[in-house]
């Protein structure tokens, strides 16, 4: 028991009934994320045993100095794979002490989207491929670069194997078994094309669980990162120039959609997203028009495209989903910044609240 | 065995040869060492050879030693507080069985003039055991044992503001207010020799302070398993520890205990920050509660102290949280004299504070002296924050003057009716 490491990992079961609660929340940026830990009586299996909580709007942009606290609702609980035992990770959203949703809280909007009687009878699932890249501390170049100068073009790194063409892999290992110990529907990981950069999946998940897993699994790898002493970078265009961008692709499907004669519904759905793709494409993340320029497996961002295994599409269709008739979609135009309570309650809403 | 003990004694972290000073990608890089190597050679810097039946993994295997199957009997720690008020003592000895209360534990005595606290020719000074903690460094049933010291013949010590404090919780008046504090200790972690805080580059500074408070991630946060590990030697050890976070200065911290009452507040922030030394002293960085560390656009560090009182606490109590309000208005300039040396260079009226010289109040305002928190206001009964006392406050004296000053005060009538103008509190 003496040294730190056997402290921070040490099993307070023993010891205690108390349990430490991390509360998570989104920071002024819109993609910042904060958190802070508090003590609790007992083991809790429900967000509505947490109580609420508050922090300091004024230090993370979010309130005035006269006027700063804001008020953190719990909303999904997660284990926590970093003190473990019974411990959690909360997730929260944030509100004025009147009860409104502050500006940069995205998640109540997509909360009443998403309970929307039309959208509760239709179970839309979410699979999100969330992309993103590991650069160096201090000279927020990425991961197995050489300093001052570039590695060889791309082509060897897409789930490659190798000191010379994989850099990073013990973080996103990490990352996969710390998102299943947490209880995140953690579907996959793989290199990707760009070296350094990396993706992990999440899903299938219904609803608002789909946004609340991602943000939570962003939460562990920058913690992760923060350990291991890299910098992760979720900007949509790292490197200018003749290297890949990171998405966050995002699968889609509806009850219907998933039953015999879906593929009629998915074509109907991709129909609708195609008439508001200006308004989604405002949403779906900042800086994504250095990403979309039709090269490097994006499709361009004033053009609305789909198509079977075409990756080169806004909207790609899978081989097996028209073989069958019925199966999902992969819209391809969200930023890996984006954030995922807006394009999940978009996508929803588009296809299933909105007629053109 | 001579060659080992010869070599550092206070970094039990590993620290490649190159390096000196921890800087944060050695921080990090070597606590992703530690946690990958457990089985092998961990801790010590070493003169003597390595090899895998050394001496060195005998002697982290003795540290962890559980000696309860062979005795009975366990290690105390006598924890007192040295001659600057804010140096923290100890040293240990056995006892012959476990116990439960400190009145089962012996006096013990030490060499106060080895601490500023005896002159040479005179220099014993009493231990009295105040309270008991379980000891996180050694498990099993040892313990931590917070003191208070005295002279031979019975009287506190100058330095010894313990005694003083314990009257004013047994005086009646105070006990069936059942006061309760909520305690927020802020401090800075220091690279060691350069004294220049963790994480940030030696001879020059980071980013500007906004993505540091609650942050994530190795560009932003620096010393967390330091704070992690004291979380839970917290709980382990039975202080009543409620909170973390990281602080808006990069390296800066914040951990809360409470609610404790009246007494307890005390004894349980001096044993936490007696944890967070023996832990930055493990991992090999230095601790400081320097008000202001660094001078500039950069946040101090303080010692908010959260207050209620039964009344309080009850319906109609916003207006008692009122009255007390105006109560500490008149008495600022004593509770500031006795909330911290150098709060001067923190209280500025910048960098969420409010000015040394100016008392103000306000509901969810962190630019003032006294804040009451929304839930507060709304519910009408609830507590207090008083923001100015500094992080090297002696947590005996600020909570015993804040049931002195609501509780066992009274100010003139005339006094209390300006104050209540200028301060627009009608009670």
């Amino acid at each position: 028991m003496s040294s730190l490491s056997d402290l921070v990992n040490l099993n307070l079961s023993d010891a205690t009934d108390k349990i430490i609660a991390e509360y998570i929340w989104v920071g002024g940026s819109g993609m910042d994320m904060r958190s802070k830990a508090r003590t609790l009586p007992g083991p809790v299996t429900d967000p509505s045993q947490l109580p609420k909580w508050n922090y300091d709007g004024s230090s993370t942009g979010q309130a005035p100095g006269v006027d700063s606290e804001v008020i953190l609702y719990p909303q999904a609980i997660f284990k926590d794979p970093f003190r473990r035992g019974n411990n959690i990770l909360v997730m929260c959203d944030a509100y004025t002490p009147a009860g409104e949703p502050i500006s940069t809280n995205k998640r109540h909007a997509a909360a009443k989207v998403f309970s929307h009687p039309d959208v509760v009878a239709e179970v839309p699932w979410y699979g999100i491929e969330q992309e993103y890249t590991l650069l160096q501390k201090d000279v927020n170049w990425p991961v197995g670069w050489p300093i001052g100068g570039y590695p060889g073009p791309q082509g060897p790194y897409y789930c490659g194997i190798g000191a010379d063409k994989s850099f990073g892999r013990d973080i996103v290992d990490s990352h996969y078994k710390a998102c299943i110990y947490a209880g995140i529907t953690i579907s996959g990981i793989n290199g990707e094309v760009m070296p350094g950069q990396w993706e992990f999946q999440v899903g299938p998940a219904v609803g608002i669980s789909a946004a609340d897993e991602i943000w939570v699994a962003r939460y562990i790898l920058e913690r992760i990162t923060e350990i291991a002493g890299v910098v992760v970078s979720f900007d949509p265009k790292p490197i200018p120039g003749d290297w890949n961008g990171a998405g966050a692709h995002c699968n889609y499907s509806t009850k219907t959609m998933r039953e015999d004669g879906g593929y009629e519904i998915i074509k109907k759905a991709i129909d609708k997203l195609g008439l508001r793709h200006k308004e989604h494409i405002a949403a779906y993340g900042e800086g994504n028009e250095r990403r979309l320029t039709g090269r490097h497996e994006t499709a361009d961002i004033n053009t609305f495209l789909w198509g079977v295994a075409n990756r080169g599409a806004s909207i790609r269709v899978g081989r097996d989903t028209e073989k069958e008739g019925k199966g999902y979609f992969e819209d391809r135009r969200p930023a890996s910044n984006m954030d995922p309570y807006i394009v999940t309650s978009m996508i929803a809403e588009t296809t299933i609240l909105w007629n053109p | 065995m001579a060659q080992v003990l010869a070599a550092s004694p206070t970094c039990q972290m590993r620290v490649p040869k190159h390096s000196s000073v921890i800087t944060n990608k050695l921080w990090s890089s070597v606590v992703l060492k530690q946690k990958k190597q457990s089985n092998k050679l961990r801790g010590f810097r070493v003169v003597a050879l390595q090899s895998d039946n050394s001496t060195i993994n005998r002697v982290e295997t003795l540290l962890n030693l559980d000696a309860k199957p062979y005795s009975d009997r366990i290690i105390a720690e006598y924890i007192w507080i040295g001659g600057s008020g804010i140096d923290l003592r100890s040293k240990s000895r056995t006892i012959e069985k476990p116990v439960e209360d400190p009145s089962e534990l012996p006096k013990w005595n030490y060499d106060g003039s080895s601490t500023g606290q005896a002159p040479g020719e005179d220099s014993e000074v009493i231990l009295y055991p105040q309270a008991i903690f379980r000891d996180p460094f050694r498990g099993g049933n040892n313990i931590l044992v917070i003191c208070d010291t005295y002279t031979p013949a019975g009287e506190p010590i100058p330095t010894n503001k313990r005694a003083k404090a314990a009257e004013i919780f047994s005086n009646k008046k105070v006990t069936e207010e059942v006061p309760w504090f909520g305690i927020e200790q802020e401090y800075t972690l220091l690279q060691p020799n350069v004294k220049w805080p963790l994480g940030w580059p030696v001879g020059a500074f980071p980013g500007p302070q906004g993505p540091y408070y609650c942050g994530v991630g190795a560009d932003k946060i620096w010393g967390r398993d330091i704070s992690d590990a004291h979380y839970k030697a917290c709980l382990y050890a039975g202080i009543n520890i409620s909170g973390t976070n990281g602080e808006v200065m990069p390296g800066q911290w914040e951990f809360q205990v409470g609610p404790s009452v009246g007494i307890e507040a005390g004894d349980h922030v001096w044993c936490a920050r007696y944890l967070l030394e023996r832990i930055t002293e493990q991992a090999g960085v230095v601790l400081t509660l320097d008000p202001k560390p660094i001078e500039g656009d950069w946040n101090g560090a303080g010692c908010h102290t959260n207050y209620s009182t039964k009344s309080m606490r009850d319906e109609g109590g916003f207006e008692v949280i009122k009255k007390a309000i105006l109560n500490l208005s008149l008495r600022h300039k004593e509770h500031i004299s006795a909330y911290g040396e150098g709060n001067e260079r923190r209280l500025t009226g910048k960098h969420e504070t409010a000015s040394i010289d100016q008392f103000s109040w306000g509901v969810a305002n962190r630019g003032c002296s006294i804040r009451v928190g929304r839930d507060t206001e709304k519910k009408g009964k609830g507590y207090l924050e008083d923001r100015r006392p500094a992080s090297n406050m002696d947590p005996y004296i600020v909570t015993s003057l804040l049931a002195e000053t609501t509780l066992l005060w009274e100010p003139t009538l005339e006094a209390e009716a300006l104050a209540a103008q200028k301060l627009s509190l009608n009670v």
